[in-house]
């Protein structure tokens, strides 16, 4: 169905439903480089002032990838959930806004309306909502999970360790664990992107892992981040895996691409839940999203690459994860030029994440080529601070050195949850306290050369080939 | 004010910023303007203006003739943000090259470009050069005359070849820089080349910088897989590496600064 809107003596025609929000989609270069962007401004805003009068009932009606074609579709279509839907079943897509941002809609309205939600319209609303809407609203909604912490409570901000390696070097990444741990991070999990997807490799990994949180009791979980396939050969071979990892996309084909299926993940999801290694939930998944990951693997069907990453919160959604985390200016600026672009997505993934009833994250980064410094990342990790993200990213030195980007750092984490009174998830907080890491006013104690983790941290490297 | 870490001995485990010690909870100052030197020069790499003609003047004092070519990106700012632009020839470019081509083609076509990184493709590919064309020579390859390409990506040199009907084409050009590594030149090269190949279907050869694989290294490195490739009629994921003398070029980058 065409739609259109008058404004002065011209006319603005957008053929179908992905071509208005693809034109309402505030500027980025990957909607420029598909060529679906906005011509200009005025037609950008012409087309947010038409997506506000369409009604959230077409969005079930009318599909932007069709059903057939498309499983993504079929289990947005398929899933959605009709009493859920109807406090706001008679809203359009501008009075939707306002039903957000209204002082009476509570967390308690937000999570019962979540599977009445479909990722497009979660989008729509997006697009026409400000930096301070998408922060508002994502900051009534709480997502809370569960392995052996307690992740997403509020006034918690939780944080990955990514000790990443060049190598995989097991003493390298062991260093790193540690530095983490004596800054108070971890608590999210300690998660590392193998150099390799060589499973003997990554078992490797998983044993140092395993070792450090076992020896230590630490309430936390690890995750190596290969491909699924690979988690579930180490499964089958009796590795310690926590949480099974992979990245999503929102297209069928652009799923394909990364070698994936929504079957593959039931099973995965199964394997990992037979291994009963959770003490307090049963959230076993990690996946990682990111806009223009479709567009990247040319199976976009000429989307805007923020309504398809919402998309792919669908099919996050299916699978109860404990960590979704949006790496956010990960893949470069042909996709988020700058800093301004970069944020503004980071708000939105986390605001769509959240709505869809998501416990999301944010790799806060940038790639070197991208128009932006950490200083760009200073202003998105305060805002996501302030929006309730659940959980961000700790790099040593925010410089990971096998990725090859920048990130945030383990002392980020204290600059955000120092000045907007952030904890870390309570069980780790009690294992902070307790090992004397933390104070009990939550700064960093004096750590001395006899600390039991350099101590024990020594076992961890000396064990590092084993 | 700064509290140093007691566990700084775990550095000599990884090239990872740890141990930084704190102001507070934050960083000291000696290491926030370290990684801000490194950034600097990171951006610095990917900014800055490339001067085709001061490489050329480089490169003819070692006896080469290059021809300096475009890409479809007119500027760096498009060029960073449209990948396709990169990977086509401008319409001039395209008519100076057709105007080059003979039957039957050359062996091999050669091409440098900035990429992401001016600074490598002025440091590494001089070095590269003399260490490769010797070896090339010696073995009686016929070599298309070599070219400079502005703001290329990989991919490129297949429509470059392919308008030569060149037997190889071989791109070096600037990589992505790391935090560690503004100056690391990358070699892509293509069997049969023409548009439309795939990754899977291109060999490379990255990280080429003194502190990661030397320029001379990559040399012996590309000669034996360009030979490996002429004489097994392939390029790509078949094409068979059996080029194990060579040290690991995977070790980790030392901390700038």
């Amino acid at each position: 169905m065409a739609y259109q809107l008058q404004l002065g003596k011209k006319t603005y025609a957008f053929s179908d439903l992905k071509t208005l929000l693809a034109r309402a989609t505030p500027l980025r270069s990957g909607d420029q480089l598909a060529g679906v962007a906005a011509h200009t401004a005025e037609e950008r805003v012409a087309a947010q002032m038409r997506l506000a009068e369409v009604p959230l009932a077409t969005f079930l009606e009318e599909q932007v990838i069709p059903y057939e074609e498309d499983e993504v579709t079929r289990l947005i279509q398929d899933r959605h959930d009709a009493p859920a839907f109807a406090p706001v079943s008679g809203l359009t897509v501008g009075e939707f806004r306002e039903w957000l941002l209204d002082y009476e809609t509570r967390a308690e309205h937000l999570k019962a309306l979540a599977p009445g939600l479909t990722p497009e319209m979660v989008a729509a609303v997006s697009k026409i909502m400000s930096n301070q809407d998408l922060i508002l609203v994502a900051g009534k909604v709480r997502v809370v999970t569960k392995f052996r912490n307690t992740i997403g409570l509020p006034g918690r901000l939780s944080v990955r360790l990514q000790p990443n390696h060049p190598t995989d070097d097991p003493k390298g990444i062991a260093a790193s664990i540690l530095d983490g741990l004596l800054y108070g991070c971890g608590d999210a999990v300690i998660g590392i992107n193998p150099a390799t997807d060589n499973p003997a490799a990554c078992a490797e990994l998983m044993r140092l892992m395993d070792r450090i949180i076992s020896e230590y009791e630490i309430p936390t979980q690890s995750c190596v981040l290969t491909h699924v396939t690979t988690t579930m050969q180490c499964m089958e071979r009796g590795e310690p895996v926590d949480l099974v990892f992979q990245s999503l996309a929102g297209t069928q084909a652009a799923n394909t691409s990364f070698g994936i299926h929504l079957e593959m993940l039931r099973e995965a999801r199964e394997m990992a839940l037979g291994l009963r290694r959770s003490t307090l939930g049963d959230n076993v998944m990690y996946f990682e999203t990111g806009q223009g990951s479709c567009l990247s693997a040319n199976a976009h069907h000429g989307c805007d690459q923020q309504t398809l990453e919402a998309r792919a919160y669908a099919v996050a959604r299916e699978f109860s994860p404990l960590l979704v985390n949006t790496v956010v200016g990960f893949i470069g600026p042909e996709y988020l030029y700058d800093g301004k672009q970069i944020i503004r997505a980071g708000l939105e993934d986390h605001f769509c994440g959240k709505l869809l009833g998501l416990p999301m994250g944010c790799d806060v980064c940038y790639t070197n080529h991208a128009e932006a410094d950490q200083d760009d990342m200073d202003v998105l990790l305060t805002l996501l601070g302030v929006a309730g993200c659940n959980f961000i990213m700790g790099v040593p030195g925010a410089d990971d050195i096998m990725l090859n980007y920048q990130s945030t750092s383990f002392h980020d984490s204290h600059f955000v949850r120092q000045s907007l009174g952030l904890k870390p998830a309570p069980e780790f907080e009690e294992w902070l306290w307790r090992m004397r890491i933390f104070s009990r006013e939550n700064r960093l104690l004096p750590v001395g050369d006899g600390h039991a983790l350099l101590a024990a941290g020594g076992t961890a490297l000396a064990h590092g080939n084993a | 004010m700064e509290t140093p870490d007691s566990w700084t001995r775990l550095r000599d485990f990884t090239a990872a910023r740890i141990a930084l010690g704190r102001a507070g909870g934050s960083q000291p100052t000696g290491p926030l303007l370290d990684f801000r030197l490194a950034h600097a020069r990171a951006r610095d790499a990917v900014l800055a203006v490339f001067e085709p003609q001061e490489l050329a003047g480089t490169l003819r004092e070692m006896g080469c003739d290059p021809v300096v070519l475009d890409s479809c990106a007119p500027d760096r700012a498009t060029y960073l943000q449209r990948p396709d632009f990169g990977r086509r020839l401008s319409n001039d470019a395209r008519e100076t090259l057709s105007a080059l081509a003979r039957q039957p083609g050359p062996d091999l076509v050669i091409m440098v470009s900035d990429g992401l990184s001016s600074l490598a493709a002025m440091e590494q590919s001089t070095p590269l050069l003399q260490a490769l064309l010797p070896r090339l020579e010696a073995d009686g390859w016929r070599l298309a005359p070599l070219f400079i390409v502005r703001h290329a990506r990989v991919a490129i040199q297949d429509e470059v070849g392919g308008i030569l009907s060149a037997g190889l084409s071989l791109i070096l050009l600037g990589e992505r820089p790391g935090l560690g590594s503004p100056d690391s030149l990358g070699a892509y090269f293509t069997h049969r080349p023409m548009p439309g190949k795939t990754d899977a279907a291109r060999n490379c050869v990255s990280n080429i910088r003194a502190q990661g694989l030397p320029p001379e290294m990559a040399a012996r490195k590309l000669h034996a897989l360009l030979t490996a490739s002429r004489r097994q009629g392939l390029s790509g994921v078949g094409l068979k590496d059996d080029v194990s003398f060579l040290p690991d070029s995977a070790s980790p980058p030392p901390l700038a600064g």
